[in-house]
């Protein structure tokens, strides 16, 4: 005996982010169908960018999305260098990586929060969201800005690091990591926190090369792809880090692998204020001629991928714009379906997706008895959270 | 001083909404309950219902998907409702003025009282804004 | 497997049904083909080669609607964009790679919204991106939209 319910998750949430729409049908428990209505926070990028010329495209680009916030410029930045092979000084290259991984730190500790949020850990939130800041400090000495850095330009970029900036940075560096050794403690060593990921929302490796994953999805998965050593760009060639991989596919491996890049890019950051040569850092480029390019960088939630088309005049005659979740997002159909209702926030957030969209919208079908709310979804997987703490035997 | 205007001096529910945005204002939002700003000593929280709300923050740029999502919601919520449009985006549309899918600004859509600038709006800019809020919410509710 | 070798491959496997092979880089190679190719091509870049697909960039242009499949391959950092001009503006078909890769399944969708292209074979066309009631026939990347500089007001 089956009842089919609907069960929407979405648009909005009070305590998230950009809206989208999925309906759940659950037989029970047990999820068997998930169906997305996107197209909330559609804004018409590729088009506008058309009309503008090449210097402010990348302005536009910067807010695709908050937290990607340097990977899309540099995306794009390389794609209108690839036109015509415009070449950056050295001192840039070292600067655009720095800006990169400072950024992944602060994505994946503000991706840690939500997860702590959603399994009920609301100290790992007030703490990941707490030591964030002293990322957003540093962004907001160098660049000007906590978020939207417009540092990138065609052929460099926009503002150097000055000396005294470069020990700040460190200090901070060396401040955040016991922080992180503390937050990786209490999430990974957890075990409640392994009864309750392990096993669940598993993206098998054939699946993730069939969707074209990317990023910590497809790292998780074991497939062993990473834009900043396969298709080198900036800095990366120049200094030296693991890329981290595990083969088991779950919300646990997804965490795992975001945990320990935190390390890899705060490693990168002091190589490269090590390495950092002194000159300048633009070479002033002034006219892209007709043709085409590729930009591809490495976010935080993975490749990258920008395609200009240039005819010669200042505007592009198209801009096309992939950002890595629209790669990941149908995996998330792929992982719900035969788990439960439970876990199905969790299986959503490790995907990470650029809108953790978890919240109440207006009912769709009425017809349905069964229609719970997106708080109700976050507290049912609270309450499995608590469950399994009292079996274990932690409190 | 009326009743009201005590209570919704002293204690703001908020309900955020996002209409089409990039995120970041929404997470600058989130920021503010964190330790380092802590709104919530101030009494202002985030509610999770529409008719629990006296203040609605909308982030984004309007789109046309949620354009009338945010009228219903806006007459669905119990008044005296004031309505903040956040950021570069909700004043204006910001940079995206000139796409397809946005159609008109907020204040075209809703009435709003009060704009936070910024893209996005410092917290400090936040805590600033919702102090303005709080003073026009004095004046409105004046002798009720 | 390097650039040089898979474009050896492609060339040698399908002859001349490869119009045109132009190297941009040392990583960056464009390959223009007839649209009536692209499943085969597609599918022996993504199945025999092993290169992953990134994605499809659909462009308006004087002669046709324009569709590039971008495949990129890791292992060595090369990228591999297949050209596929479609001739007829009013009508424009091509065969759907959904079969070959489950990855293409969302961008399909959004072609067929923004520039009303039919993808034959793939059945789930539903608007991706634009609002439900956005009116059918009005393609917003096509050159001839224009954007309109104020709009009246929704109920």
């Amino acid at each position: 005996m089956s009842h089919k319910a609907h069960v929407p998750i979405g648009p909005y949430h009070p305590l998230q982010e950009e809206p989208e729409f999925y309906k759940l049908v659950v037989d029970g428990e047990t999820v068997i169908d998930v169906d997305v209505r996107i197209g909330y926070n559609h804004r018409g990028i590729e088009k506008i960018s058309e009309s503008k010329n090449f210097d402010q495209s990348i302005f536009i680009v910067e807010r695709i999305c908050g937290i990607c916030s340097s990977s899309h410029p540099i995306a794009c930045v390389q794609a209108i260098e690839d036109i015509a092979d415009i070449p950056v000084p050295e001192r840039a290259l070292y600067i655009r990586t720095i800006n990169q991984e400072l950024e992944r730190i602060h994505s994946h500790l503000l991706w840690l929060g939500l997860a702590g949020h959603f399994l009920g850990y609301n100290t790992v939130f007030m703490w990941a969201w707490k030591y964030r800041e002293l990322i957003c400090d540093v962004m907001e000495t160098v660049t000007g800005n906590r978020q939207n850095y417009a540092m990138l330009k065609v052929g460099g970029v926009r503002r150097d690091i000055e000396k005294e900036h470069v020990s700040y940075i460190l200090s901070r560096l060396d401040e955040l990591l016991p922080k992180l050794d503390m937050l990786k403690g209490a999430v990974l060593d957890d075990p409640v926190i392994h009864a309750r990921l392990k096993g669940v929302g598993i993206l098998t490796k054939e699946a993730a090369i069939d969707y074209a994953t990317l990023g910590p999805v497809a790292r998780a998965s074991g497939v062993d792809i990473d834009v900043r050593r396969d298709h080198p760009y900036a800095a990366y060639d120049r200094v030296k880090w693991n890329v981290i991989i595990r083969e088991e596919g779950d919300v646990f491996a997804k965490t795992v692998v975001r945990i320990l890049e935190m390390y890899e890019s705060a490693s990168i950051i002091r190589q490269c204020l090590d390495k950092m040569p002194q000159g300048p850092i633009d070479s002033n480029p002034k006219d892209i001629p007709a043709g085409e390019g590729i930009g591809l960088a490495e976010a935080p939630r993975g490749e990258c991928f920008h395609y200009i088309k240039s005819d010669g005049t200042n505007s592009p005659v198209r801009h096309k714009i992939r950002a890595p979740t629209y790669m990941n997002f149908p995996t998330f159909r792929e992982t719900v379906i035969g788990q439960t209702i439970s876990d199905a926030t969790i299986i959503l957030a490790g995907i990470d997706p650029c809108y953790c969209c978890t919240e109440r919208m207006l009912i769709v079908d009425p017809k349905d008895k069964a229609i719970m709310n997106v708080e109700e979804l976050i507290r049912l997987s609270q309450e499995k959270t608590a469950r399994i703490k009292e079996k274990i035997g932690t409190k | 001083m009326g009743l009201k205007e005590i209570v919704l001096s002293r204690s703001i529910y908020v309900f955020h909404l996002s209409s089409g945005s990039c995120n970041n204002c929404d997470i600058e939002i989130l920021d503010c309950l964190t330790p380092r700003y802590d709104l919530e000593r101030f009494g202002i929280t985030l509610v999770g219902s529409i008719r629990h709300a006296d203040v609605l923050l909308c982030t984004g740029s309007t789109n046309r998907m949620t354009a009338p999502i945010i009228r219903k919601l806006y007459e669905e919520m119990p008044k005296p409702a004031f309505v903040v449009a956040f950021g570069a985006c909700g004043a204006s549309r910001g940079l995206f003025k000139d796409s397809y899918n946005t159609g008109q600004p907020l204040d075209e859509v809703i009435p709003v009282d009060a704009y936070i600038p910024g893209c996005p709006p410092k917290p400090e800019a936040i805590i600033g804004g919702l102090i303005k809020l709080i003073g026009k919410i004095k004046e409105k509710t004046k002798g009720r | 497997m390097n650039i040089d070798e898979a474009l050896k491959n492609i060339t040698d496997h399908f002859g001349s049904r490869i119009l045109k092979v132009s190297r941009k880089s040392a990583k960056r190679a464009y390959m223009d083909i007839y649209p009536k190719d692209i499943v085969d091509v597609a599918r022996y870049i993504f199945k025999d080669i092993s290169f992953r697909f990134n994605i499809a960039s659909a462009v308006d242009d004087f002669d046709g609607l324009e569709i590039i499949y971008h495949f990129s391959h890791d292992a060595s950092g090369a990228v591999i964009s297949v050209r596929a001009l479609i001739k007829d503006k009013t009508d424009p078909h091509i065969d759907t790679i959904t079969e070959v890769t489950r990855s293409a399944w969302w961008i399909e969708r959004e072609i067929h919204e923004l520039f009303g292209i039919e993808f034959d074979g793939n059945k789930d066309l539903r608007p991706l991106l634009l609002p439900d009631d956005w009116p059918a026939g009005v393609y917003p990347l096509r050159k001839n939209f224009v954007v309109p500089k104020r709009d009246s007001r929704r109920e």
